[in-house]
């Protein structure tokens, strides 16, 4: 989970790093008091957990408060890459000799966090450690042992700083890294540090992200920043469509219907399960289906759970028929799934055998989910129809049995 | 014969009275030679049994009770205990621990693995289904009830690793259906810190006389395919096996930063998206198949098996059939 720079800021303060007097406001006349509190040139930053501020706006100067005002009400109703700012950051523009870098992420393959230290900051650190390799300093710490100073330093000595400056960075560097674990982060950086004309350092700008799956250990902090429970902070805004998605899934602890994604095609997907799904989606595509929508059923779901989500997906604008299929199944019940498809089918007043265009579930209590499906007159197929072949069915069914359809099959397959 | 477990391999369930443990009690004994579940672990819980296996209060007192080492531990606890379940496995000897727990927080997961490294131990997952040797053992959820993980897996010379614990079944499936059977089938975790990756498991695979090659199901995120790539890039044929890969999420390339099927699925840099994978896998001599049902046909051709042709056309129906 992302935290907007005003959030990643406090973060950075209360783990005792200095930071700029800065001040955040969702108000533009509340941007001038700050400005004037600051008493010098500012910077007015818009608050968006989206990259290219710069670029398109979203960052502007101020040389009095009367600027910091007009600038802080442009910024506050523009738009950056579909993200609409949660307020500003009005910062004193600090006199800086030299930007550095600081940063602590995961390390998949070592399977430990890792340090990574540079003197040149201010840009992006991959291009730095591509351009100038000898002044990326990397440490990896361990998760058993207490975090201790020198694995910073190491980190820092190894980019090359020595002096005075390596004295001063030790203590914020080593913070940066406790705080990271401390806080359960998949990313804490500090970029630029700066060194000023008197030598010692301040955060000007910072990059937090929390792993979603530790939130519920962080309650008290993420409450005090006010970050609302319910804020799911993806790189993009859900949809109604996929909230509605998330409130099937959320009321029935049985089974998942989970992921609820939104597309524009026709083909609605009820599909699982994890890695079945990304399979099946890829299928589809590949066959020239157009998907409606993307979804992971597993866990074996009641027949409330995928009745809810199969009304909700044939319920969509635009959506001609649904594909229902999953990998082979082992604690999900055929059965159950198929009852709630059909249930759904019935409720919403449509023939199952003309809306569902195939119905792939191998697996557990498949003779007795068979059974219900050929009640019904709804195309099945058992494990020996691969997923690929499955996905193949759906999307001729959905564009008619003509010529077309086959002639795209056949080329994408040459 | 097989990777990491065999017919003589003990286990203890940690968490065995939960709902998912007991009916992965019940699997695990009723499949193959049945699986020598030694005992169960549950806090406050001492003296139940669970389809006739013992429950005690802690792991100590399950290896007194056996009389000598345990090998190997399946954790089914809730993600805010599993970091401890897990270091009192490995604090108690146990050197094979499969984590079945989904949703546990990175900085557990390292330093669980850290532990094992520092105790000789290995872990499978977490987020994983577990291992199986067909017609022998499994230990953990994969393949489902014993009648079910019987349908999809037959014992034969492929290795199965896969970051999907569903396309475990379904990839072993097809090998089956196609007469290439496994010698062993890991679900390995969909998570972006996991216990053993596939470059960890192929020495295993390597020096197994029975395993001719390898099948593994890939997904985009994390570094992993990379890793792998360079470990083939830096070993003679004669120290490896013929490898086929199949790359699941695709589409995931044009949604970058966005999350789907396993946690450790999320495209965050080049790297990571399936394309820049398959051109990895690709350029260290890796087949990556288009579709599931070419995978037998691939690695058949490289171990020298000749593949039956594949029915068109599959069995199924509608009302009328």
């Amino acid at each position: 989970m992302r935290f907007f720079e005003y959030e990643a800021r406090e973060l950075v303060r209360r783990a005792g790093i200095p930071v700029t007097d800065y001040g955040f406001t969702t108000d533009a006349e509340e941007a001038g008091e700050i400005a004037a509190r600051i008493d010098g040139p500012t910077v007015i930053k818009s608050q968006v957990l989206s990259g290219g501020r710069m670029k398109a706006g979203g960052v502007r100067f101020a040389d009095n408060p009367e600027e910091a005002v007009a600038h802080a009400r442009e910024i506050l109703t523009l738009e950056i890459n579909g993200h609409m700012p949660r307020g500003v950051l009005v910062d004193p523009r600090a006199e800086v000799a030299q930007e550095y870098y600081a940063g602590v992420v995961w390390d998949g393959t070592r399977k430990q966090p890792v340090i990574i230290f540079s003197p040149v900051g201010g840009i992006d650190i991959e291009q730095v450690a591509e351009e100038q390799p000898e002044k990326v300093g990397r440490r990896h710490f361990s998760n058993i042992l207490p975090f201790s100073d020198f694995v910073a330093k190491e980190a820092i000595a190894a980019s090359g700083v020595s002096g005075p400056a390596l004295n001063k960075l030790v203590p914020i560097v080593s913070r940066l890294a406790r705080m990271f674990v401390e806080n359960d982060m998949v990313l804490a950086e500090i970029n630029p540090l700066g060194r000023l004309a008197d030598g010692s350092f301040v955060a000007l700008d910072a990059h937090m992200d929390m792993e979603n799956e530790a939130r519920p250990r962080h309650e008290k902090l993420l409450g005090e920043l006010g970050v609302g429970k319910d804020e799911t902070r993806q790189a993009r805004e859900p949809t109604p469509f996929e909230l509605a998605g998330e409130q099937i899934d959320a009321s029935d602890h049985r089974g998942v219907a989970g992921n609820v994604t939104e597309f524009d095609g026709n083909l609605g997907l009820v599909i699982g399960a994890g890695g079945g799904s990304l399979t099946l989606f890829d299928a589809v595509r590949a066959h020239g289906g157009r998907p409606a929508n993307y979804c992971e059923i597993g866990g074996n779901p009641s027949v409330a759970k995928a009745c809810g989500l199969t009304k909700l997906v044939l319920s969509k604008p635009g959506v001609d028929k649904i594909a229902v299929m999953m990998s082979i199944v082992s604690n999900t019940r055929v059965d159950i799934v198929a009852r709630g498809v059909i249930k759904a089918c019935l409720e919403l007043d449509h023939d199952p055998a003309e809306k569902i265009a195939i119905f792939r579930i191998p697996g557990a209590w498949e003779e007795e989910g068979f059974k219900i499906l050929e009640r019904y007159g709804v195309e099945y197929a058992d494990r020996s129809v691969s997923l690929n072949e499955a996905a193949r069915r759906a999307v001729e069914k959905i564009q008619g049995t003509g010529g077309a359809a086959a002639s795209r099959q056949s080329e994408a397959r040459a | 014969m097989s990777i990491l477990i065999d017919a003589d391999t003990t286990f203890i369930v940690q968490g065995i009275t939960g709902r998912e443990a007991v009916n992965l009690t019940r699997e695990c004994l009723d499949y193959g030679n049945g699986a020598r579940i030694v005992g169960g672990v549950t806090p406050g819980r001492l003296g139940r049994e669970v389809h006739g296996v013992p429950v005690f209060d802690t792991v100590a007192q399950a290896v007194e009770h056996h009389g000598g080492p345990i090998d190997g531990s399946v954790v089914t606890v809730p993600p805010a205990f599993t970091r401890d379940a897990v270091f009192e496995a490995l604090e108690n000897g146990i050197k094979l621990v499969v984590i079945v727990t989904e949703r546990i927080p990175r900085r557990d997961v390292a330093a669980m693995v850290e532990l094992a490294a520092l105790r000789g131990a290995r872990i499978i997952g977490p987020n994983c289904l577990g291992i199986i040797v067909p017609d022998v053992i499994k230990m953990g959820g994969i393949g489902g009830p014993a009648k079910n993980a019987a349908q999809a897996y037959t014992a034969g010379p492929i290795g199965v690793i896969s970051r999907s614990g569903g396309m475990t079944t379904e990839m072993s499936s097809t090998l089956s259906a196609a007469g290439l059977g496994q010698s062993a089938a890991v679900s390995i975790g969909g998570d972006a810190i996991i216990g053993s990756s596939y470059a960890e498991l192929m020495p295993l695979f390597a020096a197994d006389p029975h395993t001719q090659g390898i099948v593994i199901y890939t997904e985009p995120g994390g570094r992993m395919e990379a890793e792998l790539a360079a470990w083939v890039l830096e070993r003679e044929e004669s120290e490896r096996l013929p490898i086929v890969a199949f790359m699941a999420g695709r589409f995931m390339d044009e949604m970058p930063g966005m999350s789907f099927g396993h946690a450790g699925t999320i495209v965050e840099g080049k790297e990571d998206t399936a394309s820049e994978k398959i051109a990895r896998l690709a350029h260290a001599g890796i087949q990556v198949a288009e579709r599931i049902e070419d995978i037998p046909e691939m690695i058949g051709s490289q171990i020298g098996v000749q593949i039956a042709a594949r029915a068109s056309a599959g069995n199924g129906g509608t009302g009328t059939r």
